[in-house]
């Protein structure tokens, strides 16, 4: 299966029956799949006049108690950000695929890292963060899909999910359990479906802050982002950072590999944590102690791991399809304890596993393979 | 004794926040009298806006979502695909609707989605203190046209139920008014019209009513219907500008 093709199969399995969407290069399949498949399955599949009106029509559906998805690639996030700061000030639950591309501006349409802050660090107005899940093979496309959206659910927030255009275009075999079809069951609202095993069983997943019409209910339901008095404005933002604080101390998730006895720890996510891990074996069998750390949880950061991995290691090289943004908070973790070093290409170009390869050389200082070093011209070297 | 008018079930009695002498009030009450003599409070789903009918959600007494400036279209616009059952409005200014959110009106109108507009339109931004609208009559004086709109360098003022009526699957586009007694039963008659038509599934419903801001135009509450009378009606002409069919044999 195409990785674009999971992204819309995992929205499915998760009894996702919404989408609001607008075409936009490396992810249209995302949206050509979901044309296709949700009328099949009894949902919704929509195409709108532009990144805004998606985010708000997710809005909508998601304040109406529906599992709903909106995927788009970078110059598409960006205009999605006013209603990604409105999900998360009217606490909404809902599920954003962003395949990135390169930028900034119109960029190009090769796979880029370059969203890494805009996705982390809130990227609308106010205090909040998204959780963000960074897959980085097919099958995890799938798996990371249906874990967003209980996330969602249970902490009543919008879940990222960051993948890239290589991801997005690469086949690889999968395996979907059997006997959970999606279009059997599920109700339209799909919230209704067991928690996964791999979420913490905060809240019940029925929804009923949801505006459906008040019917039998005694009181009304509202969803609003606005506290006009300061005081209640800072009291939300208040229950805000304690859910995250939970979703902090709860949720971080992390692929360690090789990484116990590793003398140098990469970090890398998505794509390039798969060249990184290519690099990891090559040093591993030349008998230099190599390991890597890729976080799958983007926010929450696997610091946690990071700062246990610095207690051991002697430095850590991040490596990303960027200028160096991810890095940040692997410094943070860290926070002095060992060097961080950096690797990596910006605009739209992935870092090789030679390039990398030879940055892990240079860090260590190990001689030979001169030919290697010669071929390896890449930006810093 | 035998009670002959009292508050609709569709309004809390939370006291508006509105200026005094503005016909917003007035306009919630229509609106909440339609959702009431349709019977259907229970099963409505409002979406309000940004600018002054930011806390529509405190006074319509039905199910309510705060939407961004401009995107209530959008917004209704997947909750009734998620409750094509159910009753869904907007409730928008004119500096929502017809300039951050134009866009969003004119696709919702396009697409047929099933929900009611409520265009208020008082030709200037209320809430951030005056500043011209698209709907802002030439020569009027704004915070922002402090000599008066000049239309070479701004432009004439959006007809919105006009603009809207080239649009097939906007089944029903009427302008109202709301300054004198006579028109505001019409204007609630017009609401009625196209909550009804939305419940019979025909397709996007929009009534734009003319409203004051008297405290923006600098007019005391009844200068301020005089102005509306006087000024507005010619450059926003009143009437039905499309309805279903079967209403033109009528
Ligand atoms: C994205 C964004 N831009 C600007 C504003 C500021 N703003 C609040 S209300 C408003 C104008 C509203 O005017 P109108 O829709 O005509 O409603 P009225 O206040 O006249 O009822 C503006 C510009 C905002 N809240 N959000
Ligand atoms: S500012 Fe104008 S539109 Fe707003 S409440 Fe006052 S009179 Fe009404």
């Amino acid at each position: 299966m195409r990785g674009n093709e999971a992204f819309g199969e995992g929205a499915l399995r998760a009894g996702c029956r919404y989408t609001f969407a607008y075409p936009i290069t490396p992810q249209s399949e995302i949206v050509h799949f979901l044309a296709r498949r949700l009328p099949e399955a009894g949902g919704v599949f929509l195409q709108v006049e532009s990144e805004v009106a998606a985010v708000n029509m997710v809005f909508g559906a998601a304040a109406a108690g529906a599992r709903v998805v909106t995927s788009s690639s970078s110059p598409g996030m960006s205009l999605m950000q006013e209603g990604l700061s409105y999900l998360a000030g009217a606490r909404l639950p809902c599920v954003i695929v962003n395949v990135m591309r390169g930028g900034p501006g119109l960029g190009n349409i090769a796979p880029a890292q370059g969203d890494y802050l805009q996705a982390v660090k809130g990227g609308g107005h106010g205090d909040y963060r998204l959780i963000v899940l960074a897959p980085s093979s097919v099958p995890e496309i799938i798996e990371l899909m249906e874990l967003a959206f209980e996330l969602a659910d249970t902490y009543r927030s919008p879940v990222l999910v960051l993948g890239d255009g290589v991801l997005g275009q690469m086949m690889e075999p999968v395996t979907v359990p059997e006997g959970d079809s999606p279009s059997e069951g599920d109700s339209p609202l799909g919230a209704q479906r067991g928690q996964s095993p791999l979420v913490s069983p905060l809240v019940s997943p029925s929804k009923p802050w949801a505006v459906t019409g008040q019917g039998d209910r005694p009181e009304r339901n509202i969803i609003s982002s606005l506290h006009i008095v300061p005081e209640d404005n800072e009291r939300f933002n208040r229950e805000l950072e304690q859910v995250q604080m939970e979703i902090r101390r709860r949720e971080q998730r992390v692929e360690e590999y090789r990484v116990d006895d590793a003398e140098l720890v990469l970090v890398a996510f998505g794509t390039v944590a798969r060249v990184a891990k290519a690099v990891v074996d090559r040093a591993r069998a030349g008998g230099l102690r190599v390991g890597l750390i890729r976080p799958i949880t983007l926010w929450p950061f696997p610091d946690e791991t990071v700062s246990r991995a610095a207690a051991r290691t002697e430095s850590f090289l991040v490596v990303e399809m960027n200028l160096g943004q991810m890095v940040e908070d692997v410094r943070l973790a860290v926070n002095g304890q060992k060097p961080v070093h950096f690797y990596g290409r910006p605009g739209g170009t992935v870092p090789t596993v030679r390039e990398v390869w030879n940055e892990v050389r240079r860090i260590r200082e190990v001689s030979g393979g001169e030919e290697d070093l010669r071929t390896a011209a890449g930006p810093n070297g | 004794m035998k009670k002959i008018f009292e508050r609709p079930q569709a309004l809390t009695d939370k006291p508006m926040h509105y200026c005094p002498g503005c016909t917003h009030g007035i306009i919630h009450r229509l609106v909440a009298q339609a959702i009431d003599q349709l019977g259907v409070r229970t099963r409505t789903i409002g979406v309000g806006p940004v600018g002054c009918a930011v806390f529509a959600y405190e006074y319509f007494n039905c199910d309510m979502i705060q939407a961004a400036h401009g995107r209530a279209p959008a917004v209704a616009t997947g909750v009734k695909r998620v409750h094509p059952d159910r009753v869904v409005f907007t409730y928008q200014g004119d500096g929502d609707l017809a300039a951050i959110g134009m866009a969003e009106t004119v696709h919702a109108a396009a697409r047929g989605e099933k929900f009611t507009t409520i265009f208020v339109n008082n030709a200037i931004y209320g809430m951030t203190g005056g500043q011209m609208a698209p709907t802002t009559l030439v020569g009027q004086k704004t915070t922002t046209t402090p000599y008066g709109r000049d239309a070479e360098e701004t432009g004439e003022p959006i007809k919105v139920s006009e603009l809207l009526s080239t649009i097939d699957r906007a089944v029903y586009v009427a302008r109202v008014s709301v300054h004198n007694p006579r028109h505001v039963i019409q204007a609630g008659r017009a609401i009625r019209k196209a909550f009804e038509f939305q419940l019979r599934g025909l397709g996007f419903t929009m009534v734009e009513v003319l409203s004051t801001c008297p405290t923006n135009w600098g007019l005391s509450p009844l200068e301020a219907l005089g102005w509306l009378e006087e000024k507005m009606l010619p450059v926003f002409p009143l009437g039905e500008f499309r309805k279903p069919a079967e209403e033109e044999a009528v």
